[in-house]
Parts: structure tokens; C-alpha cells; sequence
């Protein structure tokens, strides 16, 4: 006989089943966002929360699952497609999809949707801070004081200028050209390469990277991670930007070989850099601790209590979308 | 042998006088102490101008002006010499003050006005660093940039994982308080990050759109932050004081590009360690400097010493501006960036 607690958990379980599923694909250590006011819409299905084990947990309800929110980078890759065959709508909550096979979901009639403008304007505003650190050289000076060296050592090396700087925004996707409203602001040019020309925007376009960076004083690496765009600064780009050029990543670690950045930046042979994205995160190259002209930041651009609640409505919101038929707000096109 | 190398001698110390003579053929300029990057603008203008440094005499300062400063007619200094009543007297030749910086409060302007000595300042060639400074600090204090830094430099990211939160810039009310040619920059750029300015300045200024208040006070009640950009001088001395600051709130950010003593630092200082300030991001001080060192343990505040004015362009501005003016009282013409022009 079921004691009046455990009715009284079938008796929400059985009010839930009513409500349409969510399978929860979440890798420690992200968590669900805004789950109170998901868990008043959506039955949620949390395999690593269930006590069944996965196996079982799959077999009761894998099949009827048209929804993942898939939590952070947590990957969603063949493997994880082949256990759910129903799945209609994988809902992202970032901001960059590289952590989705979006081929092989196109493959199977499966929409992807990400976390769409929630964070662009905090990213663009993140990056062009960056950019400033870098350039007046102020995360070095800011240590310089609270080291005591002011009134030891005296003035600290002079900065460089921002205003009248070329900037190379590569990606001008939503982040791109919100960072480029906000240089112009600092009398910056801004050049730009993107997968195609966009004609509405009235700043000279490369078609390549290298280019870019020859006509550039400091790149802002603003693009998607895409086996295309995966170590587009390398080498060359690095030459091109030259002794004096800064590169600022607020996209993916992954857009950057690191090995070779890490190398530039020790030998002398770049002037600088911001960067808020790492290959593999939260492991930072220890070279780059002694460096006084580099910024390093733990993936926060986009952290504001402001853009999480912005994330929130756009997740709400896809799923709304979803379960109404209706059109997906933040849908990624597939290429 | 000894004949060729004994002529050689005269011929070397003829060099020399020559050097010499054409030296002091230039228009002599005073300088009491070096202003930072002397040296840079020594090397430029050495064939333009003689420098009479005081500083690198053994003699005492009056002793120097009086044996080499009486018929000096041009005064070269930064904001860190003090140019009182009392140097005034000392060198009675003066006509004209060159100063390096923006600011003025270090002259005594009502001596120079009844003496009818010519300033000349800055004038706007510092304008745009500052006011990148002045929005890159504010960036900097509200996004955490520097603290994050800090955190991943002593390995903290991966051993207490993610950072705390910042604050979007987007919607925040900016009260600049001073709204001059600093000012005006730096509202320009902060319209591109959406926020909303505000402003308080002596008086209201017809053509600007944004909201004005007429005192700091009011200004501080209806803003999420202030950024200070106005002059020093008697009346702004200590205006952002604890009621400003408490009218601000404790969500409230200050930044300073101005001078140090526009702001009670005391009180400051005690406002960001008992939390009644989010934070500040400051590159002026009262007693530059020194730095208050109770500063150095708080992670929501950005120092900088006093280096918001200073890139390598805006130095190279500068130099050929101060050069310019001087050229130009020396010829008779008006100076470029007068604060009052007797000639």
C-alpha cells in the first residue's frame, strides 16, 4: 500500500504527465536554466536526476521525446540523436551551436535553435572592454599600482590610441556589427570578412582573413565554430596583423590556434591580446600568465544577470513556439 | 704630427661655441620641473627653443631664477608644478604659461590675469583618450574584466569555476558631471552602448539633448553611475562627497578622469569597503602617488595612474601643440589653445 507521501508524489507525477515532455541533456557542471517556470509548462525528463538507471530511464520514454534543451556546451552529437527517433527540436541555450551536429540534425528533419541576440549586445560590449585593457594597457597598469610601483618607478609606458585604429570584426553576424556600432562611437574604421558580403553595411569587406589582417591594427574574432571557420587565426593571420596588431576573441577558443597564439605572443610577435574563450576551458596556456599585454577573462561576455533573464524568454519562447507549431524564434539555419 | 693634431683643437672647441651660440640665439624657455616625456620633446625642438631647466642646476630654485631666469619670457610646465603668486614674482619676465595638461587648477590664473600673462593649455588634444578612458573603466568596473583577469591568473577558474556575474552596461543612467569637451565625448560613446545620459555642469547648455541637474546631488539620486570629467577648482573641491555618494547608492559606480581632489577620497574609500558603492574605476587621486592602499584589496574597484590622457599619439599631439603655441608667441601671432591670450 503506497504511503500518503509517495500518493502524493503519483499524484504530481500523474498532473505532470499531462504536461508535454522536455528531455533535460545537461553535462556537469551546467545547469537548467529557469527550470521554476519551466517545470509550470513542461514535464521535465532528467535521466541523471531519475532514480531509474539511464538504461531504463531511455527505454520508458525515449521514444515519445520530440524536445531536448540541450543545457551549455553539453554535445549532441549521432550518438546522442540515435536514442531519441521521435526527436523533432533540439533547443539550445548558447549562443554558438558548435557543440551540435547541425548536418546530421538537417539529416533527420531536426530543427536546432540557439540563444538567438539574448547575450550580442553584452558579447559586443565585452569585447570592445577587452579591446580598450589591451590597447591602454590598463589591466597591466591596474597591477603596476596595487603592486606599489607608482611611486617607485614613476609613469607607467604609454598606451595606444583607439580612435583612428582599423578594426577587423571577423564575423559580422549580430555580435559582429554591434561591435562595430560601438568602435565607430570611438572614431575606429571597421573592416570586416564574413562567409558573404553584406551589402547593407557600408564597411570594406575581405574575402579572406589574412587580408583582413594585413589592413588591421586589432581583429575582434566575433564568428560561429564551424569546421570551416575552426583555427581561422593561425599562422598567417597572425603575420599579417603584425608586431602591433591585437586580437580580441570573444567567439570560441577553438577559432584560434592557440599553440601558434600562445608562441606570437611569447616571442614578441604580436602586440597583444584579449581573450575571453580558450581551447579547452578552464585550462589557460601558463605561458600567458606573465604576459602584461594580454587580458585573459573565464567566458564571461555574456555573463549578466540581464542577459541570462533575456536567455530565459528566448528558451520559453522556442518551446512555446514548438509545442504551438508555431515558428521557432531563435532557429539556426543549416548551411 | 703635433702640429696637425694641436690645429685639430681649436677646430673642435670652434664646433662647439658655434652649437652653443646658435643655442642661445632660440628663444629661451623656462622649465622648473620636467613635464612627463621632457626628454622626447627636448630632442624634437632642441633647434627651435633654449631650455633653461632649473632642475638640473645645484642651486637652489631662487638663486637659479635670478641668475638665469630674469629675461626668461616663456614658462614650459605640467600639472605638477605648482604655479604660484609667489614663483610668479620670482621671474617678473614671464608673458607667457605653456602647460601640458587639460587642467589648470595648478596656476594661480588670477595672478596671470592681473600680470596679463598668457596661458596656453592642451586644449582638446587629450579629450577622446580621456573619454575612452573614462568608458573603458566603466566597462571594466561593471563587466568585472580586470577582477576576471585577476581570477584566472591565480588559477582560480579552474579550481572555483565559473566567475561571478557582471552588470550590462545596456539602459544604465550615466550622470557625467562636467559636460565640457571630456564630457561630450564621452556621452557620445556611451550612447552606442544604449545607456541613457544625464548630466550636471555650471550651467545648463542649450544644445545638448540630455536631461540636465543642477547639482551633483541630484544628479547622483537619478543615475547609476557618475564619471567625473569637470575642472578642479574652488567650488568643485570635494563636490562628490558622502552625500553624493550616498544619493548615488550602493549600486552606484564612480568614475574619476578628472582630478583626485573632486572627490572626498576618505570618504569614498570607505564607502567601496563597507559595500555602500558597487564599485570605481579611478585614475586620478587626491595625493598622487600615493594610492589609498585599502584600494588595493578590492576587487570591484580599476586603478590607473594617471594615464587616461596619455596615449602615444595623443603625446605626440601634444608635443607638436606646445611647440606651436610657443612658436606663436614668439612670433607675434595668437596661440592656438589660449585660456587667456594678452598678446
Amino acid at each position: 500500500m503506497a504511503s500518503s507521501q509517495e500518493k502524493e508524489t503519483m499524484g504530481e507525477d500523474l498532473d505532470r504527465t499531462k504536461l508535454p515532455q522536455i528531455l533535460i541533456h545537461r553535462y556537469p557542471p551546467f545547469t537548467v536554466p529557469c527550470k521554476h517556470r519551466l517545470l509550470r509548462k513542461f514535464q521535465l525528463l532528467e535521466p541523471d536526476d531519475s532514480i531509474l538507471p539511464t538504461h531504463s530511464f531511455l527505454a520508458e520514454y525515449a521514444q515519445s521525446v520530440r524536445v531536448i534543451l540541450c543545457v551549455g556546451p553539453s554535445p549532441v552529437d549521432s550518438r546522442t540523436l540515435d536514442c531519441f527517433p521521435s526527436l523533432q527540436c533540439v533547443v539550445g541555450t548558447s549562443a554558438g551551436v558548435d557543440h551540435i551536429d547541425l548536418a546530421e540534425c538537417s539529416r533527420r528533419g531536426i530543427s536546432v535553435t540557439s540563444a538567438g541576440d539574448a547575450f550580442s549586445d553584452d558579447v559586443a560590449d565585452y569585447a570592445v572592454g577587452l579591446l580598450f585593457d589591451v590597447l591602454r594597457r590598463i589591466s597591466a597598469s591596474n597591477r603596476y599600482v596595487r603592486a606599489g610601483l607608482w611611486p617607485l618607478k614613476g609613469d607607467f609606458p604609454l598606451g595606444s590610441k583607439i580612435g583612428g585604429k582599423t578594426i577587423g570584426i571577423v564575423g559580422m553576424g549580430s555580435i559582429g556589427i554591434r561591435v562595430a556600432k560601438r568602435l565607430e562611437a570611438f572614431d575606429c574604421h571597421i573592416a570586416y570578412n564574413s562567409r558573404k558580403k553584406k551589402p547593407c553595411f557600408p564597411f570594406p569587406y575581405y574575402e579572406n582573413v589574412p587580408d583582413l589582417a594585413a589592413e588591421s591594427d586589432a581583429l575582434i574574432i566575433c564568428c560561429a565554430l564551424t569546421d570551416k571557420t575552426r583555427h581561422i587565426i593561425n599562422r598567417d593571420v597572425m603575420k599579417a596583423l603584425g608586431k602591433e596588431g591585437v586580437i580580441i576573441n570573444v567567439g570560441r577558443g577553438a577559432l584560434v590556434n592557440e599553440k601558434d597564439l600562445v608562441k606570437f605572443l611569447v616571442e614578441g610577435q604580436i602586440g597583444g591580446a584579449g581573450l575571453d574563450v580558450f581551447e579547452n576551458e578552464p585550462n589557460v596556456p601558463k605561458e600567458l600568465f606573465g604576459l602584461d599585454n594580454v587580458v585573459l577573462s573565464p567566458h564571461r561576455a555574456v555573463a549578466t544577470p540581464e542577459s541570462l533573464q533575456a536567455l530565459e524568454e528566448v528558451v520559453i519562447g522556442n518551446l512555446d513556439a514548438f509545442f504551438s507549431n508555431k515558428p521557432l524564434i531563435s532557429q539556426v539555419p543549416h548551411e | 704630427m703635433l702640429a696637425s693634431a694641436s690645429s685639430l683643437l681649436p677646430a673642435l672647441s670652434l664646433g662647439k661655441y658655434m652649437a652653443q651660440a646658435q643655442q642661445e640665439k632660440l628663444p629661451q624657455v623656462l622649465v622648473i620641473r620636467p613635464p612627463a616625456g621632457f626628454k622626447t620633446f627636448e630632442e624634437r625642438f632642441s633647434k627651435k627653443f633654449q631650455f633653461v631647466k632649473a632642475w638640473e642646476s645645484s642651486l637652489s630654485i631662487d638663486l637659479f631664477l635670478s641668475n638665469h631666469a630674469l629675461h626668461v619670457t616663456a614658462l614650459l610646465c605640467s600639472a605638477g608644478t605648482r604655479v604660484t603668486s609667489d614663483l610668479l614674482r620670482k621671474v617678473p619676465s614671464i608673458r607667457l604659461i605653456v602647460t601640458t595638461s587639460a587642467g589648470l587648477n595648478h596656476i594661480d590664473l588670477t595672478e596671470c590675469r592681473c600680470r596679463g600673462i598668457s596661458v596656453a593649455d592642451a586644449g582638446d588634444v587629450f579629450s577622446e583618450d580621456v573619454a575612452d578612458t573614462a568608458v573603458g573603466l566603466f566597462i571594466d568596473v561593471l563587466r568585472k574584466i580586470i577582477s576576471s583577469d585577476r581570477y584566472v591568473r591565480r588559477g582560480l577558474w579552474t579550481v572555483n569555476g565559473e566567475y561571478s556575474l557582471g552588470s550590462k552596461l545596456q539602459g544604465k543612467r550615466v550622470g557625467i558631471v562636467g559636460y565640457g569637451s571630456i564630457g561630450s565625448e564621452v556621452a557620445k560613446r556611451l550612447e552606442a552602448f544604449s545607456c541613457i545620459i544625464l548630466y550636471n555642469s555650471r550651467k545648463k547648455k542649450p544644445y545638448v539633448p540630455y536631461p540636465f541637474f543642477p547639482t551633483v546631488s541630484e544628479l547622483a539620486t537619478n543615475s547609476d553611475a557618475l564619471i567625473i570629467c569637470c575642472a578642479l577648482n574652488d567650488q568643485t573641491h570635494h563636490m562628490v562627497n558622502d552625500e553624493v555618494m550616498s544619493a548615488l547608492g550602493r549600486e552606484g559606480v564612480i568614475v574619476n578622469v578628472a582630478r583626485g581632489g573632486i572627490i572626498d577620497e576618505k570618504e569614498m574609500v570607505r564607502f567601496l569597503r563597507e559595500g555602500e558603492l558597487k564599485g570605481a574605476g579611478l585614475d586620478v587621486f587626491e595625493n598622487e602617488p600615493s594610492v589609498p592602499k585599502e584600494l588595493f584589496q578590492l576587487d570591484n574597484v580599476v586603478l590607473s595612474p594617471h594615464a587616461a590622457a596619455f596615449s602615444e599619439e595623443s603625446f605626440l599631439g601634444l608635443c607638436e601643440l606646445m611647440a606651436a603655441n610657443l612658436e606663436a608667441f614668439f612670433s607675434g601671432k595668437p596661440l592656438l589653445t589660449p585660456v587667456m591670450d594678452f598678446i
